[in-house]
């Protein structure tokens, strides 16, 4: 069981931990930053001085209480529905690979992935928004045509770690992955 | 290779005694379904296999031994090796736990050359050759038993072939082999097992006698359909019914439509055979279990409906607001009659179509003051039918709506068949500037050298037509947006009906209070990894996504089909052909 910090696309520090289980099990817990305190300040600050603001041109108490109301809401969905705490990948030997992230609110979405659809695990390039960035993906295989790629998981969507993170849970994978077959 | 050992939660504390399961092929694993224990006869252990095999269909066979020794109890390590000469296999699993320890240990004895040497030696070398790993799934047998994996396999599933992925072969085996737990811990058999039972042998008395008593309720019902049936055939087959208009209306109207809906609906729920397939037994729990909710709804409006009287205050309501809508009506075609808008209109042609609908209120003022003796009979007696459901409630309001409504649509046709005349008229007049035709045999459109004199009496009918468009024009305006909002309001009618037809309640339900019934996949725990001792998951089902529900298990209604896109309405509406809240007839067939 070990602990690193890596780093994300956009520079903001991620931590990689690797818990191998047994020869054959291992799980690959990627966790991102928490919610600072600081910016969730100045979203509420500017949504209440905004409303603040109207409320002194229109009188209305209900535009004040309205943005209480706002900034709750939007709290609550986005820490139900956005931010995601932290995403697992667990590999187990001639199983299957199960992905899941689970959000800050505790929320978890899992899929496991059958050992008898996967082809393999590479690192492909994307281009995203104005560069050019580095994912791992599952590459799904049809079971009609055992050579094509029927479709792609990506993994690790949300919390987009650099290359040298995962040159490292790709060589381990690899190991997994090339002994159970 | 890894083994993978799917292990029951229930056996973990099982007394000694043999696994009973099955070998997946294919995939190195094995399913232990349960555990017979110490002291068996193993020639009535091999019996009752064969029995469980032909009941259930799945290749039952003996894995191996399971042993949880006693506190002052001597290991039967000798004895279990011998058991596996009793129950020769390829492989003979030795599965033990330690009192104390959360871990199971297991040995894989091969006995591929059983001939040749003594299997005990064979054991210890291929250990020391390569050790083979085994992972220990822990699944809880009743959920597994229960779930549906998805996606089910689209048409008909063949039971005898096995599907493809390790986790259905799983799911199937767990599920088919239910005559195995019947055995129950009171029985007085020769064997005594281990494994999921039911606890509720009590509670299904009444289920047991709800099942007795809806095979007479599924008759009585198909003979009403049946009767039914052949009241409607044969009003068909005679002269009268079968009479053009008759049977336009009937398959305009909402409430019919609604009522052979139903009808198909009974038909599928009251038929005697019982539900082939997963899919087939949740539709006929999905449409049984929005008919029950309707007709509740149904119930409830009703007894609003005829508790203070409500209905003849409705109907006295009725009356002055037909009016007070005919009234508005004269009021618009007075305005459009002079200069709508500031618009200066063709006087004479304005003045003609203004009293020609005039007349038109006219007349129908006078037929809603003939009718309203009755209408508060007709609502009391079609209020009636309300107990049959809130969905007839709501499509014999559309009925009404579209009948008190039909001086609109009547105003409507005649604007959209004008102005539909004009653009036609202008467009092949706009052709015959350019010199062309319209070649009806090619279908296409020919260049033409035209005479003087037509070209002439063209250009005159151009010129009248251009300038007469703008009056019509603004009736067919105003008169296309009165009816939209009446499309608009019968639309929404119509779509809270089909959302009540189609809603997959029960698939919902079962979603919400039984999640592992509609398994999605599944999910894996990493339960505890112990030095020295196999890895151990737990496996743990994974439920279907509520939208997916919705997709896989609603009812297909008429409305599922696509309907016109917006780009095509507007279309229509520009060049004036007819827009209908219904569908047609050719595309609403099947």
């Amino acid at each position: 069981m070990e602990d690193e910090a890596f780093t994300d696309i956009s520079g903001k520090p991620i931590s990689l931990d690797c818990q191998s289980h047994s020869s054959f099990c291992r799980e690959f817990i990627i966790s991102s930053p928490k919610v600072s305190m600081g910016k969730v300040m100045v979203y509420t600050c500017s949504v209440w001085l905004l409303a603040y603001a109207v409320f002194f041109f229109t009188q209305n108490t209900a535009v004040l209480s309205g943005a209480i109301l706002v900034t709750l809401v939007g709290m609550m969905l986005h820490i139900h529905f956005v931010k995601v705490d932290h995403e697992s990948l667990l590999v187990i030997g001639s199983l299957g690979i199960q992905v899941s992230s689970s959000y800050a609110s505790g929320r978890e979405i899992t899929t496991f992935i059958e050992m008898s659809k996967i082809k393999d695990i590479v690192i492909n390039e994307a281009i995203y928004m104005h560069q050019i960035i580095y994912y791992l993906c599952v590459l799904l295989k049809d079971p009609s045509e055992p050579d094509a790629v029927s479709s792609v998981v990506p993994l690790f969507q949300s919390s987009k770690p650099r290359l040298n993170c995962l040159v490292k849970v790709y060589k381990s994978c690899q190991e997994i992955l090339s002994k159970c077959q | 290779m890894v083994l993978k050992i799917f292990f029951p939660q229930c056996c973990n504390r099982a007394e000694s005694g043999l696994l009973v399961g099955r070998w997946i092929s294919g995939h190195d694993s094995a399913v232990v379904l349960a555990v017979i224990h110490y002291p068996f006869i193993p020639g009535q252990v091999k019996q009752y296999i064969q029995q469980m095999q032909a009941q259930s269909g799945v290749e039952l066979t003996v894995l191996g031994s399971w042993s949880l020794p006693k506190e002052g109890q001597e290991s039967m390590e000798s004895f279990l090796r011998d058991l596996s000469t009793i129950f020769p296999q390829q492989r003979w699993l030795q599965v033990s736990r330690q009192m104390g320890k959360m871990g199971f240990i297991c040995e894989v004895v091969n006995r591929n050359q059983t001939a040749l040497a003594p299997p005990i030696l064979l054991t210890k070398k291929q250990n020391e050759e390569e050790e083979e790993k085994v992972i220990f799934v822990h699944y809880e047998q009743r959920k597994v038993m229960l779930s549906q994996l998805h996606p089910t396999e689209s048409g008909d599933p063949d039971p005898n072939t096995e599907p493809s992925s390790e986790l259905k072969q799983v799911f199937q085996t767990v599920a088919r082999s239910q005559p195995l737990f019947f055995l129950d811990r009171y029985d007085d058999g020769p064997l005594k097992s281990t494994h999921w039972q039911s606890e509720g042998r009590e509670a299904s008395i009444i289920v047991e006698l709800l099942k007795q008593a809806s095979v007479p309720l599924c008759m009585l019902i198909s003979w009403l359909l049946a009767l039914w049936t052949w009241i409607s055939v044969s009003s068909v087959s005679c002269r009268i019914f079968s009479l053009y208009p008759l049977r336009f209306l009937s398959s305009k109207l909402s409430t019919c439509v609604q009522i052979s809906y139903r009808t198909e609906h009974m038909r599928t729920l009251s038929s005697p055979k019982p539900a082939a397939g997963h899919k087939q037994f949740m539709r006929k729990g999905n449409i049984l279990v929005s008919f029950l909710v309707d007709v509740g709804l149904g119930i409830l409006l009703m007894s609003w409906l005829y508790r203070d009287d409500h209905i003849a205050t409705l109907a006295n309501m009725l009356m002055p607001a037909a009016d007070h809508v005919a009234k508005e009506l004269e009021e618009l075609l007075q305005w459009l009659m002079g200069a709508p808008a500031g618009l200066k209109m063709n006087r004479a042609l304005d003045q003609v179509l203004g009293r020609f609908f005039l007349y038109h209120i006219h007349l129908w003022i006078s037929y809603i003051h003939l009718m309203s003796p009755f209408i508060e009979g007709i609502l009391w007696y079609g209020g009636l039918s309300v107990c049959l459901g809130l969905t007839f409630a709501l499509s014999l309001l559309s009925d009404m709506v579209a009948l008190l409504t039909f001086h609109i649509y009547c105003f409507y046709v005649y604007g959209a068949r004008l102005y539909c005349l004009k653009i036609y008229g202008l467009s092949s007049l706009w052709r015959l500037f350019r010199g062309k035709k319209w070649n009806v045999l090619r279908q296409r459109v020919d260049s033409c050298s035209y005479d003087v004199d037509q070209l002439f009496i063209g250009t005159l009918l151009f010129t009248i037509l251009l300038f007469l468009l703008p009056t019509t024009a603004l009736y067919y305006l105003v008169f296309t947006l009165l009816r939209l909002v009446v499309v608009l309001f019968q639309g929404i009618l119509h779509l809270s009906v089909d959302f009540i037809n189609s809603f997959p309640l029960f698939a919902m339900g079962l979603r919400i209070f039984r999640p592992y019934r509609l398994a999605e996949g599944v999910k894996f725990q990493v339960l505890c990894d112990e030095p020295g001792t196999a890895l151990h998951l737990l496996m743990e089902i994974n439920p279907l996504k509520c939208s997916t529900v919705v997709q896989t298990y609603r009812t297909p209604t008429y409305s599922c089909y696509p309907r016109d896109s917006w780009a095509a309405l507007v279309k229509k509406l520009f060049v004036g052909e007819l827009i209908y809240p219904w569908r047609h007839k050719s595309t609403k067939a099947d």
